[in-house]
């Protein structure tokens, strides 16, 4: 069959006044540029409570330590959590979604572009709206009157007795506006993903990225509504007289629990699920092989969708529930860890046989395979409800999350910007400084997190702006902040490779990759409408099939 | 290496792919299930648990009228539809507003209610368990359907200017499916508020 | 092989090296505080078991445990085995591997497999949470109810009649039963070296109980956070030998000493707002907001462990609490010199 072909030139710079540049970025409905907004919000804010931990950890140095007071530490942390998850972790994933779902689908834009331009801006009204708190209260030394609850924010302490002023109204009512955004772009993402692929891409032959972002904004649909709904409860409570989390009239404080947690588990899956994405594109090409096992690889992921939802109590094991709701909750957290087990296999199948290339998006994703293992066998201890009793609310529970998030979401976002920054500004990224990156991040981790075990194992609870000396604690700890400025370090190299790539890097053409999916089949970075055509597919490589024409996947498939 | 085009044998010739609008509001309504569900789960825990202070069987009545009225707008939205969807303008029209004027009815007697259970009864968001969980689950549901109506009537506007016709049959459609979505959660309110909670 | 190859070799055998040494070093750590001398417990680790309960907890983590280091020898072998094995070579730069889908036998070798152990552990889980949690409660049991403020721990013993704070004591062998309930805020109750841990929440009765199986002092402190100074919410348990307990108990039974010396020291007590939280027995003073004071100077500590209880850090204590613990809700009192010091002296009777 012939095909036509016509080169797409990149649009050059008209040189036109900043204010206007400025103008279309703002008023942008395009995906690949709500996309990029999403990526550079959540690198800022990445580096922002990055900060809020290095303070943390400077405190945490040394027991009996004065670094900063007690009530600055609370809202370290407090805040430190809340920003990773919901303006970094979530926007990141989204800024991925946003920019390549429409183009690995054949589609020129997102269902709904100005709903998207939408929900990204509240987003960000919410991680500013957040941020502002700093500048209330006591002022910025004190750090304002920032929240200080816990990124859980547990009843009874949110309540008007035992937080009077002002810093839990700025997390509850920055997090509403956010989620309303997260929903927003859910929606969209899922409608993209439904009507809006290109003739030939049927659902079993979606990259597994799409059907991965399909998933996780399903889950978002369903669990980041529940965090609403409470967070309108706690409204009601502070604001209106109401009594749903107050113990003093009869209310429930576990209510809470249960309500935070039926979003807070789901939330977790739904910040890895893209980095399993992540991992299935980049290990098969790094591979040179397909993934192996797709159909498998699409059912564990809704499985997991499903199984998540069940699991939620495991955060809850030491509050008392019988040992009926306990031994159902184990049963569920320990099943759940199949379906996810079970990827890390087919990513060493993938790679089995292969011609592995050690280039730095596969260096990150060999990480988060090492880590993302320990990660799930750390979870597992952690499901096992009576070994709970132990670790939970403890430092070993503190590195268990950051070994998957920092080991595994990270390291995976950290190959997914060296993989597709050359598609989105047509430059490659210094390999050099990549490696280095991924050298000092990996030496910083591993001394950070695994250390971090211990103090947890030795009795250390979590959430503690000080320690008693002599308990087995403090060499430890010091070692682990020692660990955290590597990694900062290693994260300055990063941010260096981003803007010195932008103006140095080398040209990067359509496919510096040679890979398989449709958003290597257009410029980089791609036109306004993407494609010259719209594409017409016949498998799940097109790229592939059109490279081999003597041995196309739709042979196979 | 300029562009490719993807150009391959076998890809199908007919390709027809679900409106995204009603994949749209399909999600916002699972969405939104699912806000309603932990009201409800709230309800239901709480359910005979308030310390003080009046309780459901001393003071709800059952609105049947004004139930009968809401889920009546359901089938006059659904037949709104229908007629615009053959060119009956008018028709649709009349039942749009038939719709929009049931709904005002339901908001009325949800108003009404109120004010007997404040004024009468004493009966506010602060006194009790009951109350909290009450007026938070009823009037979460007012507030969607107060939503819904605003939506309702602007559609009105824009027919009685003549604008609305077979061609946005579709983006009508969307809507009206979201009005079923706020009758079949005044069901499940209903259920839980005056039957299973007293 | 060429010298590409070679340094590539080294990099990767480095890079597996590290790592096993790193792993090597955690699990070492781990376990270096396993034994203790007996009468001093300073770190409170939970691989170090000294109740009845900890150990069927212990016995549990470390069948998991080995559980799951075989498993992470087993993939992480592979890892590193496919990661080396099947390195690109110059050789074969231009050869696209034979393109592989799937297989059906092996991935529902690695379905099943991981399904069999998640049974195994399960089980092995399920019946440790029943011994634990449904254990029938002996006749003879002491019982003590914990009640969590914000920052400090009360101390009941309903059958006895004595309050206390803090630092709890309890006879060994005998099974202490535990009510925890809390005044204001989620705690949690958690001296490693006892049993794991359980939350105090506001309206909510929660159970748990304790079986030492050896004399000590244990050290823990509150694992939920509950505002500006969780930190410091410390909890020392003395687990005693009968007659010791019994000793302890007879003290704790006694009013509050009578010191007519510090006749004006009590005077202070009872005629400032000291007595609208503390209470000391035999006086007026009634109040259960802050800790009992009846026998103060029978604890090693106080402010829930945030000082050690000497004269300096009573006075310093009463009259500028945030130099010890800020945040916390204890007032400073701005009495006048003399009557500090004489109040100090008073505290210092109530053995």
């Amino acid at each position: 069959m012939s095909s036509d072909v016509m080169p797409i030139q990149a649009v050059q710079a008209s040189g036109q006044p900043w204010v206007e540049t400025l103008h279309e970025w703002v008023t942008t409905v395009d995906h690949k540029r709500l996309g990029i907004l999403y990526l550079l919000y959540a690198l800022f804010f990445l580096v922002v409570a990055g900060s809020e931990a290095m303070i943390m950890r400077i405190q945490l140095m040394y027991p009996h330590n004065n670094f900063v007071s007690p009530q600055v530490f609370n809202r370290m942390f407090t805040m430190h959590g809340t920003t990773m998850v919901f303006f970094v972790g979530i926007p990141v994933l989204f800024g991925f979604a946003n920019y390549l779902v429409p183009l690995m689908i054949g589609a020129r834009d997102m269902a709904f572009p100005r709903l998207n331009a939408f929900s990204f801006w509240l987003t960000a009204f919410g991680g500013l709206l957040l941020y502002f708190s700093f500048l209330g209260g006591s002022g910025l030394y004190g750090a304002g009157n920032a929240p200080d609850v816990g990124w859980w924010a547990y009843a009874p302490l949110t309540s008007r007795a035992f937080s009077p002023g002002h810093s839990t109204d700025y997390w509850t009512i920055a997090l509403l506006v956010s989620g309303f955004g997260s929903i927003g772009t859910a929606i969209n993402i899922i409608a993209t993903i439904i009507s809006m692929r290109c003739p030939g891409v049927k659902l079993s032959r979606m990259p597994l990225l799409v059907w991965m972002n399909l998933v996780m904004s399903g889950m978002v649909l369903i669990a980041i509504t529940p965090l609403s709904a409470a967070q309108i409860m706690l409204c009601v409570d502070r604001y209106l007289g109401g009594h749903f989390f107050d113990t003093q009239a009869g209310g429930s404080a576990t209510l809470w629990m249960h309500f935070f947690w039926i979003f807070g588990h789901p939330e977790v899956y739904i910040l890895i699920i893209p980095a399993f994405a992540f991992m299935s594109e980049i290990v098969p090409v790094f591979s040179r092989k397909p993934i192996f096992g797709y159909p498998v690889m699409v059912g564990a992921t809704v499985c997991i969708g499903f199984l998540s939802m069940s699991v939620w109590a495991h955060h809850m094991f030491s509050i008392g529930m019988s040992s009926y709701s306990n031994t159902f909750f184990t049963l569920t957290t320990l099943a759940v860890g199949i379906p996810t087990g079970i990827k890390i296999f087919n990513w060493l199948g993938t790679m089995w046989g292969g011609r592995i290339l050690l280039k730095t998006p596969m260096l990150f994703c060999i990480g988060f395979l090492f880590q993302f293992l320990i990660a799930g066998l750390t979870g597992i201890m952690l499901g096992s409800a009576a070994f709970n009793w132990q670790l939970t609310g403890s430092y070993f529970v503190v590195a268990h999350f950051h070994y998957t998030l920092v080991g595994g979401l990270l390291f995976a976002l950290f190959g997914a910007f060296y993989y597709w920054y050359p598609k989105i500004t047509g430059r490659m990224m210094s390999e050099g400084l990549g490696k280095l990156h991924f050298w000092l991040f990996f030496i910083g981790f591993h001394l950070t997190f695994d250390l971090m075990h211990i103090p947890g194992l030795l009795g250390m609870p979590r959430r503690i702006y000080t320690y008693e000396p002599g308990r087995g604690w403090d060499t430890m700890n010091f070692l682990v902040t020692i660990g955290a400025f590597v990694q900062a370090i290693a994260t300055l190299v990063f941010v260096a490779n981003l803007i010195v790539s932008y103006f140095k890097g080398a040209k990067a053409g359509n496919d510096p990759w040679d890979a398989w999916t449709l958003e290597w089949s257009t410029s980089s970075p791609p036109p306004a409408y993407n494609f010259a055509s719209i594409p017409r597919v016949a498998s799940r490589r097109p790229l592939w099939d059109l490279k081999h024409p003597e041995d196309p996947d739709s042979r196979y498939e | 290496m300029s562009a490719i085009t993807t150009s391959l044998e076998g890809t199908p010739v007919a390709w027809k792919l679900p409106y995204r609008g009603r994949v749209g509001m399909a999600c916002l309504i699972i969405a939104e299930s699912a806000i309603f569900t932990i009201f409800v789960v709230a309800y239901l825990f709480y359910v005979g648990k308030s310390l003080t202070g009046p309780t459901p069987r001393e003071v709800l009545e059952t609105p049947i009228f004004y139930t009968i009225c809401l889920l009546s707008s359901s089938l006059t939205i659904h037949f709104a539809g229908k007629f615009l969807e053959r060119g009956k303008r008018g028709v649709f029209l009349g039942l749009w507003l038939l719709t929009i004027v049931l709904g005002g009815l339901f908001m009325y007697g949800t108003g009404q209610e109120w004010h007997r259970l404040i004024y009468e009864h004493g009966l506010t968001i602060s006194t009790n368990l009951f109350g909290t969980t009450y007026y938070s689950l009823v009037g979460l549901h007012a507030f969607h359907v107060t939503a819904g109506l605003v939506m309702l009537s602007i559609v009105l506007l824009f027919g009685l200017a003549n604008r609305v016709g077979t061609e946005q049959f579709a983006r009508v459609d969307v809507l009206s499916l979201y009005w079923h979505f706020v009758d079949v959660v005044w069901v499940i309110v209903f259920t839980v508020v005056y039957v299973l909670g007293r | 092989m060429t010298n590409k190859h070679k340094t590539e070799w080294k990099a990767v055998a480095a890079r597996v090296t590290g790592i096993l040494v790193i792993l090597t070093g955690v699990l070492l750590a781990a376990r270096a505080c396993v034994a203790s001398p007996p009468g001093d417990h300073p770190i409170p680790s939970i691989f170090d078991p000294h109740s009845a309960n900890a150990e069927s907890l212990y016995h549990l983590s470390n069948f998991v445990l080995a559980i799951t280091a075989v498993i992470f020898v087993v993939v992480f072998a592979l890892l590193a085995y496919v990661t080396v094995k099947f390195r690109n070579r110059a050789a074969d730069a231009r050869r696209e591997p034979t393109q592989v889908y799937g297989s059906t036998q092996i991935e529902l070798a690695w379905t099943v497999i991981p399904i069999l152990i998640v049974v195994v552990l399960f089980l092995s889980t399920a019946r440790v949470i029943h011994a634990v949690q449904d254990a029938a409660k002996p006749a003879k049991a002491v019982a003590v109810t914990a009640i969590g403020h914000q920052f400090w721990w009360e101390f009941r013993y309903p059958e006895l009649g004595i309050a206390t704070a803090n630092e709890l004591h309890i006879p060994v062998s005998t099974p202490t039963y535990l009510k925890l309930l809390s005044a204001d805020t989620d705690h949690s109750f958690w001296i490693p070296q006892l049993g794991g841990k359980t939350d105090l929440i506001p309206n909510r009765i929660n159970e748990m109980w304790v079986q030492p199986q050896q004399t000590g002092v244990f050290l823990g402190q509150c694992a939920q956070y509950c505002g500006t100074q969780h930190a410091k919410m410390l909890l020392r348990v003395s687990v005693e030998s009968p007659e010791d307990f019994d000793a302890w108990v007879h003290a704790q039974k006694q009013p509050a000493i009578q010191d007519e010396k510090e006749a004006a020291g009590s005077r202070v007590f009872e005629s400032t707002s000291c007595v609208n939280c503390h209470a000391v027995g035999g006086t007026n003073g009634t109040g259960r907001f802050g800790p009992d004071l009846t026998h103060l100077m029978s604890r090693r500590t106080i402010a829930a462990g945030a000082a050690e209880n000497t004269s300096e850090n009573l006075r310093l204590w009463i009259q500028n609490p945030d130099a010890i613990k800020p945040g916390s809700l204890m007032p400073a009192m701005k009495l006048n010199d003399a009557d500090l010091d004489a109040l100090v002296r008073y505290l210092e009777t109530l053995r």
